[in-house]
């Protein structure tokens, strides 16, 4: 999943690639699914979430420093958030299907990410 | 942005390729053969859609004050399911002149429904999330590009009227 939904993201919405120009080679959509980097850093991404999954009662404390990371060091413009959430739930959604990712389940995890994406959104201003 | 010949039939493949699918499914609807076809995928993706639009995002019922009934099974919710994904369709078609061919539902958003555009993109994410659920292997990162441009240019030509 980790892999995919960067893939996804860079794929989808190629303007994303200017972030990320450590890892490699973005120049195809083969490029991309075949970068290890992007592998890894996917793998980066699901992990913080998860630990926000682990935090639910804290995200805004858990994400503080990544918060700062974002704003301060790699300059992410906050919308750029709200179209990795968008291919990631398309992700999940299609891994899933809809017996297991139902619109309740949609609801919670739309909602998880909505507050991921606001304490993200802390440092910004 | 601008849809390319690419765009073009990767959204009419990825909308044709769910008629015969639709067939799997077993929602028995219309009699005819075609519309049995179109419309049980038709269904199945609005039960899916529809309601999923009205849980995930409950400020949407707000046009909808009207109706009795949100839940999956109702009739309200078929009905204007299956008058948008209409919409939809009768879009896929018109690909190449979406402006003018939805001029007059164009209208219709601005002066009489008078739906916030805001809208538009959330029923567009969640079009694209239900083709992703519905058609796992057919919906590529090509594919996905493809129908989120063609849906953004529906947004815009459903957009035309409003001021």
């Amino acid at each position: 999943n980790n892999r995919v939904s960067l893939f996804r993201l860079l794929t989808v919405y190629p303007w994303t690639q200017r972030y990320f120009a450590s890892l490699g080679d973005l120049s195809s959509p083969a490029a991309i699914m075949g970068n290890p980097k992007v592998a890894t850093h996917g793998k980066v991404v699901m992990g913080a979430l998860e630990k926000g999954v682990k935090n639910l009662d804290d995200i805004k404390s858990t994400y503080a420093a990544l918060s700062e990371m974002h704003s301060d060091k790699f300059h992410v413009d906050p919308d750029n958030f709200k179209l990795l959430t968008e291919s990631l739930t398309i992700c999940v959604a299609m891994k899933l299907g809809p017996s297991v990712f139902t619109a309740d389940a949609q609801d919670a995890w739309s909602k998880f990410l909505a507050v991921v994406v606001s304490a993200f959104c802390e440092q910004s201003r | 942005m601008s849809l390319n010949a690419k765009d073009k039939s990767n959204v009419k493949a990825i909308f044709a390729k769910a008629e015969p699918r639709a067939e799997e499914i077993g929602v028995e609807v219309l009699s005819s053969r075609y519309s049995r076809h179109c419309i049980s995928f038709i269904c199945l993706f609005i039960l899916l859609l529809l309601f999923r639009l009205f849980t995930v995002y409950p400020q949407t019922k707000s046009y909808f004050s009207h109706w009795k009934d949100f839940t999956a099974g109702s009739a309200e919710v078929r009905k204007h399911g299956l008058t948008v994904m209409q919409g939809v369709l009768r879009a896929v078609d018109m690909m190449d002149n979406l402006n003018t061919s939805l001029l007059s539902l164009s209208e219709l958003h601005a002066f009489k429904l008078r739906v916030d555009p805001a809208n538009f993109k959330i029923i567009s994410h969640n079009i694209l999330l239900v083709l992703a659920m519905l058609f796992p292997d057919d919906f590529t990162p090509d594919v996905h590009v493809s129908v989120d441009k063609f849906l953004a240019q529906v947004n815009l030509a459903l957009s035309v009227k409003y001021r």
